[in-house]
């Protein structure tokens, strides 16, 4: 026999290399699991990308009360022939003609945020309007600039003062850039506890953890061949995930793609470790469910996925900052939307390996292989 | 102390294991056992007696809160790497892999042996060849049991536990186990099983421990065991109308070594049936008894139980 088949004879008979194997195959024979680890992520994608497609980004909703004027008010706000709805200075206005009481209620209860009340003037000339909004509110607030703005660029149709604006959309900036990292993030996140954390419980379960145990097969094999699989997922999917992003919405990578390639490796590496703690002591696949989303909520929600944690308390900042998928999450954006270095990013890399050396620490120790 | 030169392949004495929790469940309770290479040794008891937990303890995967355990001569606490690879385990409830197929199974397991039969060896063995590439969630409840037991023997095993290897199987798939196990002792492996089946015991097994509530209530051969009944027969009589309630007189009977009565049966254990039979016969006619059925057979293991507890296998299972 040739050296190289003997040698892939050995290693098709290595441990490592049939639990890692048996466990792909598993898989890619289970269409469900195939369908929520590579085409759900896709559609996911695909959703909000549309739903946050660059369109205008401020719609306003305007109601203008039925009065003598209010036609002239509602040509002046959108231009002749405006109808119902148009589109002004970057603004996205939606007019409603109600009568004043109608529109004093919907804009108490939020239906509308601004009401314009055209009020004759002694003179004849432009009808002058009365203008409603709710400073509490920030969609009003806003709602009243694009209505004041939209007045006087109706009036003047040119901007002045020698400023000028300058509409700036480019790929890096878009919601859909900001997202797709946060979508790596998560589903780096969903695969180290699911396809580790709640795989192994159920392997628990069917008490084959332990007749592996009644085996001479060494416990790193089988703990390292789970990763192994499940790294193999979770890059495909995330290599598709960023194609398919890169094809549909023009995704740009600033950074440098084996930076990207060197953080998918530890993220996924630390997650898998945080999945093995969850999963450490569990018993029922009831207790390791509740502990995953124990454990991955609080992050989806806090750690930058579908918006920034910018939004939250600054005083909240620092915690957040200590999650592990905010520091996954803000790395990637550095490298992919920035295009800075991972060595830049010094605080979330030593967070994200001190997250993957302790978790992997105590799972270890404290992990029911029975 | 000189011992015979008997080799045993395991010796466990003063076994005890409490499960913790509230309360406490004291599983074993004090198990001593030997069993010699190279024969078929039966754990028989009914659901709950401690076969599981003991199989446990010996198979290295459950530490006993007493007593102490040599297995082929070693102890598990002396590092497991040597020991696991001379043995072979069936669990009593194990899922294998639903989306994998036997030769695939196989080959997982015999890849942490490094060494034993081939996939195709041991499918042939437990004759699962026609189904060796069908998805093990399409196998039968004895197909499964198979390559369970085919999953036991990858690393060539000296020592084969098997826990219930036919508990749920119809009485086809039951005998082709059997089979196995009877091919697996020729080979000169020591096989240690468990079971609620007395029929299984009696037939497989060339040794057996009654365990009953965590505690060994007779060993031996089965022949040994049932011998000790002191008559090999059992008969049992019912009347049409129910039995007087002195029957005790029937004890007098030269042939009868013992006598138990259940409700409306009475049932005789005897060493020569056929003069019993005469006799009893006889005893009844004088009485004017009129008999509903009468039934001789040989004695089994699961009269030595019920005279052992009182119960039957299937009663104490309840
Ligand atoms: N993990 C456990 N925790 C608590 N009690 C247990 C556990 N396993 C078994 N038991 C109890 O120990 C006793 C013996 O169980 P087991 O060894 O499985 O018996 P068998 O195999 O003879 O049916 C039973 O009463 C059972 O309920
Ligand atoms: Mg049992």
């Amino acid at each position: 026999m040739p050296g190289w088949q003997s040698w892939l004879q050995q290693l098709r008979e290595h441990p490592l290399y049939q639990l890692t194997i048996t466990r792909l195959v598993e898989f890619y024979r289970e269409p469900e699991a195939v369908f929520w680890v590579y085409v759900f992520p896709l559609l996911m994608t695909v959703g909000l990308g549309i739903a946050f497609r660059n369109e205008p980004v401020v719609r306003v909703v305007v109601d203008v009360v039925e009065r003598p004027g209010a036609e002239q008010l509602v040509q002046r706000l959108l231009g002749a022939g405006g109808g119902g709805s148009g589109r002004v200075a970057g603004f996205h206005f939606r007019v409603e003609r109600v009568p004043e009481a109608e529109a004093r209620r919907r804009l108490r209860v939020g239906k509308t945020q601004l009401v314009l009340l055209p009020e004759r003037e002694v003179g004849q000339g432009e009808p002058s309007a009365r203008l409603l909004y709710d400073p509490t509110r920030q969609d009003s607030v806003l709602a009243r600039l694009a209505v004041s703005e939209a007045l006087r660029h109706g009036i003047r149709r040119k901007a002045t003062h020698g400023v000028r604006e300058e509409a700036v959309t480019q790929p890096g900036g878009r919601y859909i850039d900001f997202l797709i990292p946060g979508l790596v993030g998560m589903n780096l996140l969903a695969g180290g506890l699911w396809g580790i954390g709640y795989v192994a419980v159920e392997l628990r379960v069917r008490n084959l953890l332990k007749r592996f145990l009644a085996t001479p097969m060494r416990r790193s094999h089988f703990l390292l061949a789970l990763m192994l699989s499940r790294f193999f997922f979770t890059a495909t999917e995330v290599v598709l995930l960023l194609i398919f992003a890169y094809w549909a919405f023009d995704l740009v990578i600033y950074g440098s793609l084996w930076q990207v390639a060197v953080l998918l490796v530890l993220g996924a590496w630390s997650f898998s470790g945080l999945g093995l703690l969850t999963a450490s002591r569990a018993r029922t696949l009831e207790a390791i469910s509740g502990l995953i989303n124990l454990v991955t909520l609080p992050m989806w929600l806090l750690s930058g996925v579908f918006f920034s944690y910018e939004r939250f308390p600054q005083a909240a900042h620092p915690f957040i900052r200590l999650l592990p998928l905010t520091s996954f999450n803000d790395a990637l954006r550095g490298v992919m939307l920035e295009g800075r270095a991972l060595s830049e990013q010094p605080f979330e890399m030593a967070n994200l390996m001190l997250w993957g050396v302790v978790c992997f620490a105590l799972a270890l120790k404290w992990f029911r292989w029975r | 102390m000189t011992r015979p030169t008997v080799s045993y392949a395991i010796e466990c004495a003063g076994l005890v294991k409490v499960y913790e929790g509230d309360p406490p469940v004291q599983a074993v309770r004090g198990i001593d056992l030997r069993v010699p290479a190279g024969i078929c040794f039966g754990l028989l008891g009914p659901n709950g007696a401690g076969k599981t937990t003991t199989l446990e303890i010996l198979e290295g995967l459950l530490e006993p809160t007493e007593g102490s355990v040599r297995v082929l001569g070693c102890s598990w606490e002396d590092g497991d790497s040597g020991l696991r690879r001379r043995i072979g385990v069936s669990l009593q409830e194990t899922r294998l892999s639903e989306r994998l197929t036997p030769r695939e199974t196989l080959r997982l397991f015999r890849s942490f042996y490094g060494c034993g039969p081939s996939a195709e060896e041991l499918l042939a063995l437990v004759g699962l060849q026609e189904k060796a590439d069908s998805y093990v969630r399409h196998l039968s409840g004895g197909q499964k049991q198979r390559l369970a037991v085919a999953c036991a023997l990858v690393g060539d095993p000296e020592l084969v536990f098997l826990d219930e290897p036919t508990t749920g199987l119809d009485p086809h798939s039951r005998r082709q186990v059997w089979g196995i196990i009877a091919s697996l002792r020729r080979q000169g492996r020591t096989v240690v099983l468990s079971t609620h089946y007395m029929e299984e015991a009696e037939r497989l097994c060339d040794r057996i421990a009654i365990i009953d509530r965590g505690r060994v209530i007779a060993e031996g051969a089965p022949s040994e065991l049932i011998a000790q009944l002191g008559g090999e027969h059992v008969i049992e009589i019912a009347a049409a109308d129910s039995l007087p309630d002195h029957l005790d007189d029937l004890e007098q009977l030269a042939s009868v070594r013992r006598v138990r009565r259940f409700q409306n049966m009475v049932q005789l254990t005897v060493s020569e049936p056929q003069e019993a039979l005469e006799e009893l016969l006889c005893y009844l006619r004088q009485r004017g008894i009129e008999l509903q059925t009468l039934r001789a057979r040989h004695a089994s293991l699961e009269d030595v139980f019920l005279s052992l507890t009182g119960r039957t296998l299937v009663e104490a299972d309840a």
